[in-house]
């Protein structure tokens, strides 16, 4: 195989034709589709007589609409009962494999695939969801599309696409303890704009990329498309065959040696050319949290909300926009604003990994008197992992509502919402004004850990200055 | 509200009166925000065409001003529909009459699934998409005259006209202008490229 990046090399086996307008046809190897951008491409299918090309790389699950208190059928909202039935309609037609609610394997659709094994090295993965950019943790390429393109999928198991350009992204060093993915990654957005990775593909890579569970690659890999780049990917190695050997799709036996090789073939070579590269230093960053619209709007927990004259100019009216809609004032510090709402859960941090960090914060402490805090685990499975060991009872012991998987708050299209100007920490990806339910609620965006962090001291807290409390100190070996 | 037909066939030109929706960074949660997602057809959207910042500016909305009734292009800043890959924003847009978009720059999402529907999205530079909204802002009731091949706009006023050049990729101008945007049945046409892609594509035997 020649020198290339991994882009390259997976684009290369992947092309299907070139098409007239100038755009590659490009094979879809796993498609994962949702109740809310699948409906209206059946449809679409239905007027164009045209079935299914490849029902079996086509896989379901519901997760924007559910509720996550009580999952019984049918819902009270009627809306939300018509698409999931619209949806086991479709894949009953259609011969697509369905993990519906109890199913074991429900969850959102960004923790479900790869939780499964059918995300896998050098495939390319759709779905009619932004953060489809998630699965690119595995070396693969993955990107959200439109539901006209969910209509060519299903028709064609292809799409029309333009290549991206790659921009290496590489970390050196170490995050600090207290610091996570979701901090590395608020920080590289922060640095490079939401708009910086517009015609990119990102490849995070360095030492401290390479340090990384497959969990937290996760976590990097879902908000590129927040940085702007349609995909983000991290070459296979260790950490992802590891992760993936003995999953429900992967493969077993010689199959498995085969896979390996082949995986590992595709990983960017060491003379590959990229066309932009930067450089960030993991040990610099410090657990960051947003504080105005865009996910680009971040800042370290110990330092203030910028002024203007720290902003660049043309970013100058979004961050008086924000201002206003925040109701913070340039100069203000972050640490210390008061929440009304915790929200721990999404497909960014909505794992088992994300939910034992935030519990070893919310262990032996309670969430502060006024404040909602509650645990949305990201998938059946991350619930019962959970509960196994048992961080669903160091949560409601805290004083957090454990509830059933699904997206929840993160967007608006479930009961879980906030009301009026409420505030929330939220472990979710997206700060956008009204994105969590109210035309006037804010968002601030954090770790998991942070967030806890919030939840127990009542406002944005440092978490590694609660990292460094023992909280339920052992009786002193010696008395003074 | 406009009630002409959906983009259908060839689209090598427009002629209509312009809407400017000026700020960076519009997302489509704003576009359209999740809770007028809760369809399963695309029918119903045009009333969440902005609903939050609509009810917030009370009338005073773009999309809510008398004279910017009917307009079909839409004149926008940078990185336009960012965020969630949610079709129902071109949809919306589209259903309230929007028909081309011009910019700074927009979503690569967002760009796509307007291309799909026969919307273009067309670029300029700031200084040109600043000069375009000023001369629209002191004349709503102004014409533009959009062509794609190629792709510029015209504003005709007082006896003068003024051109902007805009960008559009060659690829997505090729489909619009010769009515193949709408790519599906170029897809499934080629059926034993896409068997041979399969062939070579170990995971798709399962490694044996
Ligand atoms: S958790 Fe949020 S970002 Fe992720 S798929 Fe659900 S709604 Fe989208």
């Amino acid at each position: 195989m020649s020198a290339g990046t991994l882009y390259d090399k997976v684009w290369e086996l992947h092309r299907v034709a070139d098409l007239p307008g100038g755009a590659t046809q490009l094979f879809i190897g796993l498609h994962l589709i949702h109740e809310v951008t699948s409906p209206q491409a059946f449809a679409a299918l239905h007027d164009l007589g045209l079935a299914v090309r490849h029902p079996e790389r086509t896989v379901a699950t519901v997760d924007h609409i559910v509720p996550t208190t009580s999952q019984a059928r049918p819902f009270a909202d009627s809306l939300a009962e018509e698409m999931l039935a619209t949806l086991e309609a479709n894949c009953a037609t259609h011969g697509i494999t369905l993990h519906g609610l109890g199913s074991g394997r429900q969850g959102i659709v960004h923790v479900i695939a790869p939780e499964l094994g059918l995300t896998q090295p050098g495939m390319t993965v759709a779905c009619g969801d932004s953060h489809t950019s998630t699965h690119g943790a595995f070396g693969a390429i993955a990107f959200g599309i439109g539901t006209s393109q969910v209509r060519d999928v299903l028709a064609s198991q292809s799409l029309a696409m333009g290549k991206l350009k790659v921009r290496r992204i590489r970390v050196e060093g170490e995050l600090q303890s207290g610091v996570f993915a979701k901090d590395l990654v608020l920080h590289i957005i922060r640095r490079l704009g939401v708009k910086g990775g517009v015609g990119y593909a990102y490849e995070f890579a360095g030492p401290a990329i390479e340090a990384l569970s497959m969990e937290e690659r996760m976590t990097l890999c879902n908000m590129a498309i927040e940085g702007g780049a349609r995909c983000g990917y991290i070459n296979p190695d260790a950490v992802t065959f590891a992760y993936l050997k003995g999953r429900p799709h992967a493969p077993t036996g010689e199959a498995w040696e085969r896979a390996v090789a082949w995986w590992s073939g595709l990983a960017s070579d060491a003379d590959a050319v990229f066309d932009d590269e930067v450089v960030f230093d993991a040990a610099a960053i410090a657990p960051t949290v947003t504080w105005g619209i865009t996910p680009g709007q971040g800042i370290g927990v110990d330092e203030t909300v910028p002024t203007l004259e720290q902003t660049e100019a043309d970013e100058r009216p979004i961050a008086e926009e924000a201002y206003r809609y925040m109701d913070l004032s340039p100069g203000a510090p972050i640490e210390g604003l008061p929440v009304d709402v915790c929200f721990i859960g999404s497909c960014t941090n909505g794992r088992l990994s994300d939910l034992r960090a935030a519990a070893a914060i919310a262990r032996g402490r309670h969430v502060a008197v006024g404040i909602k805090a509650f645990v949305v685990p990201g998938s059946e499975q991350v619930a019962a992992a959970a509960e196994a060991e048992g961080l669903d009872a160091v949560f409601r012991e805290a004083g957090f509502e454990w509830r059933e998987p699904g997206c929840s708050m993160c967007l608006a299209m479930n009961p879980d919402r906030l009301e009026g100007r409420q505030i929330s920490a939220s472990s979710s990806n997206r700060n956008f004004k009204g994105r969590q339910g109210s035309a006037s609620g804010r968002t601030l965006l954090m770790s998991p850990a942070m967030v806890a962090a919030a939840a127990v001291s009542g406002h944005v807290a440092d978490v590694r200055r609660l990292l460094a409390i023992p909280t339920n100190p052992e009786p002193a070996a010696t008395s003074a | 509200m406009s009630t002409s037909p959906f983009p259908s066939g060839p689209i090598q030109a427009l002629r209509g009166h312009a809407l400017v929706l000026p700020g960076d960074d519009i997302d489509t949660d704003r576009i359209i925000p999740a809770r007028y997602l809760k369809c399963v057809t695309f029918d119903g959207l045009v009333d969440g065409v902005f609903a939050d910042d609509r009810a917030e500016r009370a009338g005073d909305h773009p999309f809510d001003r008398p004279e910017q009734r009917g307009a079909s292009i839409l004149v926008v800043n940078r990185n336009f529909g960012c965020g969630s890959s949610r079709e129902h924003a071109p949809q919306a847009l589209m259903r309230w009459g929007i028909r081309a978009v011009i910019g700074e720059s927009f979503a690569e999402i967002f760009f796509g699934n307007c291309l799909a529907l026969g919307i273009p999205c067309l670029t300029a530079d700031h200084d040109a998409v600043l000069a375009l909204q000023a001369a629209i802002a002191a004349d709503p009731g102004t014409v533009l005259q959009l062509d794609l091949d190629p792709p510029r706009v015209t504003l005709s006023g007082d006896g003068s006209s003024r051109v902007w050049p805009l960008g559009l990729p060659a690829g997505p101008a090729r489909m619009l202008v010769s009515g193949e945007w709408n790519g599906t049945a170029q897809l499934v046409a080629h059926d034993n490229e896409l068997r041979a892609t399969v062939a070579r594509l170990p995971y798709m035997a399962g490694f044996t």
